[in-house]
């Protein structure tokens, strides 16, 4: 694990991306991604929680004793779950209605726990910092990605109700296509595990072909 | 592939080739499709003829397209061996004949990229694609999927023409509300539903009655019981299926609704009309009895078919869908490499527990 800041926000977003590359906190990824506007409120949920108790962890990496790091670790981020999971209900309640349960369920994510064990427990704050807003934006991306197709596949909108968690500005973001009922499929369990599946298989072709055209660039120049 | 040759002790070389092949059987199946197809055209007209039209080239399509992005060399004899062609021509028998064209485009991504050429193509997918994407169609699409109309010769006054037909399979034109009808599967569900017992459901005027001719509501596949009963029995003559899995299919919905009947005729439909309605018949002969999605042993395919024929039966009883046979199929699908697993051949040389057979000769010094 690189300090270098420019890795980290890479390896989040991209390379080692929660979602898309170690295949974790499937649940929530299945089960809030029916829309874009469910995906975002659920990673921007997710990515406050992990960086804090990246933060923390970090804090508290020298003196706690290894045994009983586990525990210690649980009982942070089923801390700083309960204080977002109560927020959300204050300021956000619309959309802790339809998150309601999942948001409880971030504390056993095992995305931030896996970023504690992984990341934090072995480098800086800073750096910590820096791995969990990465590691976050990813899993956000990724979750609003798959709940933006599922939607708008699903049922024909964009952002349906994103007003609720960002506000009455930003109702400009809500898009209806008009005359579409929209396939069903897409909304249930089914159509999350065929989107996922065609976007990690897209992204895989996507690095096979990059690293195909990377040695076709490198092979030639010794030559 | 078939069934019974990994059953059958194999037999010295030299062998000699048969002359099967992929092509051959998918043929074969087709064959014993156009009889059952032919009437159904009759039955509806113009629109279920371009709906069939469109399944099969958006069947093809999918899977020319998918062959490309994957780099494969073989795409036009792959195409030309007729398992695309035919799992776009099962598809369209069991939509309704006048679903409109994007129906037939999505089916046929549904079928060939997300249930065949996602798992590898033919001979590695674990569901039958044309079930799939019936299944997928009908949870996706509800209202089109389940609009089903009177057959021409019964609705009178003519069919659409040719233009007409074309303009209510592309959605331009509704298709006329005094077309509309309900399956027979469909009705008794609905009637039962309302709390109508099934004595005054079938009684009463205007009811679909099962009909062995096949004048009635329903898809392509399930109206002309048999013409399809004949094509699978020309398949088993030909040695395309065996007969383990349709008399097992047959058999596992027809036992179950015979007891059901004879228990209160009220509630539960007799064996005769279950076996004649819906995809019965299209299911037993010609989907389930798919070789890459069926167990391998014929003790395996018993299980199979008795375990498909009685889930359809349990949807169409108590289930919230009027006919369940693809739901079965696909259940069932799922359970094969159990199946296979629990069901295997003896070895050759031992016994069923794996142990050693004696030998010859101890036999003989015995004797």
């Amino acid at each position: 694990m690189s300090d270098n800041v420019g890795s980290i926000v890479k390896d989040g977003l991209w390379d080692q991306n929660v979602v898309f590359a170690q295949l974790l906190a499937m649940c929530p990824t299945m089960a809030v991604t029916t829309s874009g506007t469910n995906g975002l409120g659920m990673g921007l949920a997710t990515t406050a929680v992990l960086v804090v108790s990246n933060v923390l962890v970090s804090l508290i990496r020298h003196t706690v004793s290894s045994q009983v790091r586990i525990p210690v670790f649980v009982v942070l981020i089923a801390t700083l779950v309960t204080v977002v999971d109560m927020a959300m209900n204050a300021w956000l309640h619309d959309l802790y209605k339809v998150l309601g349960l999942f948001i409880a369920l971030i504390v056993v994510n095992c995305a931030i726990l896996g970023r504690a064990e992984a990341f934090a427990v072995k480098s800086g704050v800073v750096a910590s910092a820096v791995d969990g807003l990465a590691m976050g934006l990813g899993f956000t991306g990724a979750l609003t990605a798959i709940g933006l197709i599922r939607e708008f596949l699903g049922s024909g909108t964009l952002f349906a109700q994103a007003s609720n968690l960002l506000g009455p500005s930003f109702a400009f973001l809500e898009m209806k296509l008009p005359g579409y009922g929209g396939a069903l499929l897409m909304i249930l369990p089914p159509g999350g595990f065929a989107v996922l599946g065609f976007l990690l298989a897209g992204k895989r072709a996507m690095e096979n072909r990059r690293a195909a055209r990377a040695t076709v660039v490198a092979s030639p120049a010794p030559a | 592939m078939n069934g019974d040759s990994l059953a059958l002790a194999p037999v010295a070389s030299p062998h000699a080739h048969g002359g099967a092949s992929v092509g051959r059987t998918m043929l074969r199946v087709q064959i014993a499709l156009v009889p059952a197809t032919l009437y159904g055209f009759w039955l509806f007209g113009w629109p279920s003829f371009f709906l069939w039209l469109a399944t099969i080239l958006s069947c093809l399509g999918w899977e020319a397209l998918c062959l490309k992005m994957a780099g494969s060399t073989r795409i036009r004899a792959t195409l030309a061996d007729g398992s695309a062609f035919l799992t776009g021509w099962l598809l369209a028998l069991t939509l309704p004949p006048w679903a409109p064209w994007w129906v037939a485009l999505v089916g046929g991504f549904i079928a060939i990229v997300i249930a065949k050429q996602v798992f590898g193509g033919l001979g590695q997918n674990v569901f039958n694609p044309a079930m799939v994407a019936r299944v997928a169609l009908l949870v996706s699409f509800p209202l089109p999927l389940t609009q089903w109309v009177a057959p021409l010769a019964i609705a009178g006054g003519g069919g659409p023409d040719f233009v007409d037909g074309l303009r209510i399979f592309l959605g331009s034109l509704p298709p006329p509300d005094t077309m509309a009808s309900a399956s027979l599967l469909g009705h008794t569900k609905t009637e039962l539903s309302r709390g109508v017992d099934l004595l005054h459901a079938l009684a009463a005027p205007g009811a679909p009655l099962p009909s062995w001719i096949g004048i009635r509501a329903g898809s392509l596949g399930e109206t002309a019981s048999l013409l399809i009963l004949a094509g699978g029995l020309y398949l088993l003559a030909c040695r395309v299926i065996s007969w383990h899995v349709p008399l097992a299919v047959l058999a596992g919905l027809g036992i179950p609704a015979a007891i059901g009947h004879a228990v209160d005729p009220a509630r539960y439909l007799d064996a005769t009309t279950q076996l004649l309605s819906g995809a019965a018949l299209l299911g037993a002969f010609f989907i389930a009895t798919d070789y890459v999605t069926s167990p391998n042993t014929g003790a395996g395919q018993i299980v199979f078919g008795l375990g498909i024929g009685l889930v359809t039966w349990i949807i169409r009883t108590w289930g919230g869908y009027p006919e369940g046979m693809a739901f079965a199929v696909l259940l069932m699908n799922a359970l094969v490499p159990v199946i296979d697993r629990l069901v295997r051949p003896r070895i050759l040389g031992r016994d069923r527990r794996g142990r050693p057979l004696d030998l010859p000769q101890g036999k003989e010094g015995a004797r």
